[in-house]
């Protein structure tokens, strides 16, 4: 019994990890006042960089790295044009998704002979797992903490992103962008700068999202990998609130049905129920939750509004 | 000097006119397409030679251009038809998937005349989808959820929902992941018993033309499509309900104030935005695919469509002209990959770029500005 | 003159121009402002004064021109420069984040910070705090925006520029959401600032604010540079003709009139507002045929949510609306509609336009599905276009165009278009929301006279403004409002500012010093 708890619980991290980063990625984006739905898209194309670099160089680390960056660099172009250009941000993320997959397919195909798929990064050169051996194996705490780096760092990044928003100044300035740039912008603070290096900074996280995927829990990239999970992340973002810590919850709930579907899906489980109905309740869960919500009022007062600096 | 005042007149007009964006956006998608074939060794001119030819020469190809474009379509159109009241519609996807299993379903199970029973199956996908749509509405109206996440997670929904009803007995094929094939009586291909018949065949041996052309499961629901785009195009323009839902979608504050009710509007809005894409997966089902299968992952009718509106201009006309180019990029950027090794994906990165440049119609508009004139560099930031 | 130094020339602006695209907001404007004068910037709505200003504030960067601060050429690129060269402003919109703390809007861009960027909040606090108390601006610093008032809020403004050590302040329309007391401590504040040796440039419209405050005032019309003069040499009147560039009166003319029986019956009304918390209390009122009511009072203090709820767009918690002796209480706008009720709502772009229909489509907001308009659901363009010609041409709208957006329009020219649509429905009732908000004065005179002519023609008219003038100007009664509830009742012909000044905040005519 313990164990299955543990092994439903280690599922249920493991399977948060890419949520979590793109959700936080989310986080950055929407304080700063720039809505980023091209969050899937980053996520794609991060964890396309992630599994090529991870093969060709073997180095887990400079895969991750890779995939941020790519994730990043994507984000920059939603950046550009919903900030500089002041562009529909629903629009130009829907752009993001599809210049995500698509590039992410088209260097696969040239970086692998025309495979979308790419090829598996050997065992030892996939994401470490720190504490691998040092619990007696498949007893509780080794399946809930024998995890990937991956999915420590996004727990820690989690903290990260709370003391940087809510306890430094940059992030009492990332904030103050989202609610009320012209106030912002009076008072010095440049909104250009802090939303593009939110953007940006998202898109970063949103890359580490589809690595963690690619060089963690599989090690391949291929075309179904990422199939929503940025959306998901989207929806976890705003069911936690637009707040860093609440996003994490709404994450491990997705992970969780996740968890107990790989679960319920094994052939020692101890009832049998429907797998689609299973999967389904996360979403329907959301819904009722986010009908509860009367007061609504929690996103940034300036999401999705372009901001024009010295203009009337 | 002559040659200037010809561009300004040109820049001016395509600002002003309501395509004008799209088709530079499209100019430069093909541009950018270009350039990464470039970058990646291919020869971008034998390319999209190539894509041509492999739409245009043949009329199995022009068919399945056609084909393929009749979904986008419609899907496009319940975006745009949201969009213009005010609503952003991500949930065509499922509201597709919806419209597929209730064809699917209906299709199978009720055996009918096909005159009847061809609308039937088609108005139970509306309804059905327009209800599923609906759900979304009322999320909105009454408990302020906003309809991108609602449908965000609706899709989701129909997505397992649809793998639900593949597997259940009865509905699914023995030893297979799909349903069973709808009846003959609710199929919309055109001249389906015929063209297999012996006559059939052999009339179509001694023509060419439509023996290419009924290779393919050719049928009608692009016409369907047309009909809607021109029902769209009236409600939006000529009636009260349209003037109800635009005034909702433009400024729901005023709407409220002159009278309107705010709530039931968003509500319609979206059954006949949930109803379009529903048709869509109806006569997907009806014309191509006359079955569901179970899906591991969305299969992009719905995300498709949000392009083609945009691209569209989310104006009727613009839709079927939108609708049948991205279907002619899709279909004919299949043909690369065999022909030259280029990446077929070419077209999602062309497509992305040219949404991308609908984005940010200002940065069109200062490109164009600047045929114009200079601007002083002092007052530029 | 208090202490003004005349060799300290603190700003000097030179030829400023500045354009946004074709249109000209500055044409050629001087300016020059003393160390330690309080400088008044007069204009209409339009005029130019704010753009100007916000040139010095370095939010626009002027198409030409120079500026000097204590006699250095400067180029004020951005607000940070402007801060740097202690230029600070409040601006007439507060930029306040609302759900920060007044610390944290205080120190926003200029944080006290500890180790890794990590925010010293204890020494913000107590930096906020000390110079709160060194010029007498009382704040609460650890509240949160949206608790507290605007008269606090206001002095948050001020603390902002004067925490990133401001020299010369200037305050864009300070006194347009303060009561007549409130004012003169913005006055009192003001003067404050001066004997500490800063110059204070305030942006007005209001010609006994600066009469009463100002040193100096620079008048500006059509973005032009009309005069500067020292105030104490001229009168309102010269003021007045300088600002508006011909002769005005302020008086509306207006015949007496036997007031009818009364159209709208208000008893004991209760309304929330958006947070839930009661804004109309228990509010009784009557409003006769043939008589114009203003209402004055501070803005907050119940009359948004008194109109919604009016209108039918907010719910009716308890008591009573009554038109013509029919109760359409928490009936939906429509049949609000249909009861005879028009109104000119506060937000114009909000809740009176659907900026991006056509002139023509609005106005037949209130009607598109009534014949001639439509017809079993389908709209008849031909006759909506020509209702609109017609109006267009009966309230002078400009341009004389029924098909171009109604987002291409002046401010003034939305307004007639919404009188336009309102009064054409015949209304018994017709309630003006703060009509002239925005305007200049020419539009303000035909506003005032559409509702006088309501009035004439036997109907009533519940006016609600936040300028006490207008409500003197041409109400036939006046009801003080003051925390939802209705404080008194005057004629207007025995109004006096001041009494209603002190009702506006509260204070009762029993409370009087």
């Amino acid at each position: 019994m313990l164990d299955s708890l543990g092994f439903i619980i280690g599922t249920t991290l493991m399977y948060s990890t890419p949520l979590i980063y793109a959700a936080l990625g989310g986080v950055m984006s929407e304080n700063s006042g720039v809505v980023n739905i091209g969050l899937e898209g980053m996520m794609t194309i991060g964890a396309l960089i992630g599994a090529t670099v991870g093969f060709y160089s073997g180095n887990p680390w400079l895969a991750f790295l890779a995939a941020g960056m790519a994730g990043g660099g994507l984000a920059l172009l939603h950046a550009v044009a919903s900030v500089s250009y002041g562009a529909d941000q629903v629009v130009s993320g829907i752009a993001i998704n599809f210049l995500g997959p698509g590039l992410a397919l088209f260097l696969s195909r040239i970086f692998f002979e025309g495979a979308t798929m790419t090829k598996a990064i050997p065992l030892d050169n996939k994401m470490p797992r720190p504490i691998h051996g040092l619990l007696p194996r498949n007893s509780f705490l080794d399946l809930v903490f024998n995890q990937y780096a991956t999915v420590y760092i996004a727990f820690l990044l989690v903290g990260v992103v709370w003391f940087l928003l809510y306890r430094t100044k940059l992030g009492l300035r990332i904030r103050a962008v989202g609610e009320h740039p012209r106030a912002a912008d009076t008072l010095g603070v440049s909104v250009y700068k802090i939303r593009y290096l939110c953007v940006v900074l998202s898109g970063v996280l949103a890359g580490f999202g589809g690595a963690s995927m690619s060089l963690a829990i599989v090690s391949n990239f291929r075309p179904t990998l990422i199939s929503g999970h940025g959306f998901i992340a989207l929806a976890a973002m705003i069911f936690g609130k637009w707040k860093p810590q609440g996003a994490m919850w709404a994450c491990l709930l997705f992970g969780v049905s996740n968890g107990l579907v790989v679960y319920l899906g094994r052939s020692d489980a101890p009832f049998e129920i429907s797998m689609q109905l299973l999967s389904m309740l996360p979403y329907v869960l959301t819904l009722i939750v986010l009908m509860g919500f009367v007061g609504r009022s929690s996103a940034p007062a300036a999401n999705g509004v372009p901001y024009e600096e010295g203009e009337r | 000097m002559k040659s200037k005042a010809f561009f300004e007149k040109i820049a001016t007009y395509i600002t002003k006119w309501t395509f004008g964006f799209s088709i530079i956006s499209i100019i430069l998608g093909f541009i950018i397409g270009a350039a990464t074939l470039a970058l990646a060794g291919f020869n971008p001119i034998e390319a999209y030679g190539i894509m041509a030819r492999g739409v245009l020469t043949r009329p199995s190809y022009v068919a399945w251009t056609i084909i393929g474009s009749t979904p986008i379509i419609l899907t496009a159109l319940s975006v745009a038809f949201a969009f213009k009241t005010g609503l952003f519609n991500i949930g065509a996807e499922g509201q597709f998937m919806i419209g597929a299993i209730t064809a699917a379903m209906v299709g199978y199970f009720v055996e009918l005349p096909a005159i009847i029973h061809i609308p039937l199956v088609l108005i139970s996908a509306i309804v059905a989808a327009g209800l599923w749509g609906g759900i979304a509405g009322v999320l909105k109206a009454k408990f302020g959820v906003h309809e991108v996440i609602s449908t965000i997670m609706l899709n989701w929904i129909a997505l397992y929902l649809n793998n639900y009803i593949v597997l259940l007995e009865g509905l699914r094929r023995a030893t297979s992941q799909r349903t069973h094939e709808i009846q003959r009586s609710a199929s919309i291909v055109i001249l389906e018993q015929w063209k297999r018949s012996p006559e059939g065949r052999e009339w179509l041996r001694g023509h060419d033309f439509f023996g290419d052309a009924l290779r393919t499961p050719l049928n009608w629901g692009f016409i369907i499509a047309i009909i809607f785009a021109v029902i769209v195009w009236y409600i939006l323009n000529k009636t009260t309900l349209g003037y109800e839902l635009k005034a909702v979608g433009y400024n729901r504050h005023a709407a409220e104030y002159g009278g309107i009710n705010v709530s039931k509007s968003m509500f319609t809005s979206m059954v006949i935005a949930g109803g379009l894409a529903g048709a869509a997966g109806g006569l997907h089902v009806m014309g191509i695919s006359k079955s569901i299968a179970s899906l591991a992952a969305m299969e992009g009718y719905g995300f498709n469509g949000i392009a083609v509106a945009l691209i569209g201009g989310n104006a009727s006309i613009g839709i079927v002209f939108a609708g049948l180019l991205f279907s002619a990029l899709q279909y004919g950027g299949s043909k690369i990959q065999p022909a030259l090794g280029a990446p077929s994906e070419v077209i999602n990165i062309m497509i992305g770029t040219i949404v991308f440049f609908i984005a940010m119609p200002k940065l069109i508009k200062y490109s164009l500005q600047n045929f114009k004139k200079k601007r002083g560099a002092k007052n530029v930031r | 003159m208090r202490n003004i130094d005349f060799d300290c020339k603190v700003v000097e602006m030179k030829n400023i121009i500045k354009k946004f695209g074709d249109f000209t907001a500055n044409e050629n404007i001087n300016l020059t402002v003393h160390k330690g004068e309080i400088h008044a910037l007069l204009g209409e709505n339009g005029a130019g004064k704010s753009t100007l200003m916000n040139i010095l504030y370095g939010l626009y960067q002027p198409t030409a021109g120079e500026i000097y601060i204590n006699g250095e050429k400067v180029n004020i690129t951005d607000p940070n420069v402007a801060i740097q060269k202690g230029i600070g402003m409040v601006h007439q919109h507060f930029m306040l984040v609302e759900p920060f703390t007044v610390t944290e809007n205080i120190v926003l861009g200029m944080e006290p910070t500890g180790l890794a960027g990590k925010m010293d909040m204890k020494k913000a606090v107590q930096d906020v705090e000390e110079i709160s108390k060194k010029y007498g601006l009382y704040v609460k610093p650890n509240e949160k925006i949206y608790d507290i008032s605007v008269g606090m809020q206001q002095r948050v403004e001020i603390l902002k520029a004067l925490y990133r050590g401001a020299e010369i302040l200037i305050l864009d329309e300070p006194t347009a959401v303060l009561t007549p007391q409130e004012i003169k401590e913005l006055i009192t504040i003001m003067r404050n600032l001066t004997q500490e040796g800063k110059t204070v440039i305030i942006i007005t419209h209001k010609l006994k604010e600066i009469k009463e405050a100002a040193d100096y005032c620079t008048i500006i019309r059509r973005g032009k540079h009309i005069d500067t003069v020292e105030v104490k040499n001229t009168s309102e009147a010269e003021l007045a003709s300088k600002m508006v560039g011909r002769e005005v009166s302020f008086k509306a003319d207006k015949e007496s009139k036997e007031k009818g029986e009364a159209t709208l019956r208000i008893e004991n009304l209760v309304v929330k507002d958006n947070r839930a918390v009661e804004a109309v209390r228990g509010l009784s009122l009557e409003i006769h045929a043939g008589e114009i009511l203003g209402i004055a009072g501070v803005d907050g203090n119940g009359q948004t949510e008194l109109i919604e709820a009016l209108t039918g767009l907010r719910k009716i918690e308890a008591g009573n609306v009554i038109v013509n002796g029919k109760n359409v209480t928490n009936n939906t706008p429509k049949e609000i509609i249909e009861n005879k009720i028009a109104s000119i709502p506060e937000d114009r772009q909000k809740r009176g336009l659907v900026l991006d229909y056509t002139v023509a489509e609005n106005m037949i907001l209130e009607n598109y599905a009534k014949e001639p308009f439509a017809k079993h659901g389908i709209m008849n363009s031909t006759a909506i276009n020509k209702f609109a010609k017609e109006l267009i041409e009966k309230f002078d709208v400009r341009p004389e165009d029924e098909k171009i957006k109604a987002r291409s329009l002046s401010g003034g020219n939305q307004q007639k278009v919404i009188i336009a649509r309102e009064v054409t429905n015949d209304p018994d009732i017709l309630i003006a929301a703060q009509p002239t908000r925005g305007l200049d004065v020419g539009a303000i005179e035909f506003v005032h006279k559409s509702l006088i002519q309501q009035r004439d023609k036997n109907k009533a008219v519940l006016l609600v403004s936040l300028e006490l003038d207008e409500i003197m100007n041409i109400s036939d009664r006046i009801a003080v409002i003051y925390e939802g509830k209705i404080v008194d009742i005057v004629d207007a012909k025995d109004a006096d500012e001041n009494t209603l000044g002190l009702m506006m905040a509260g204070g009762g005519i029993q409370n009087e010093k």
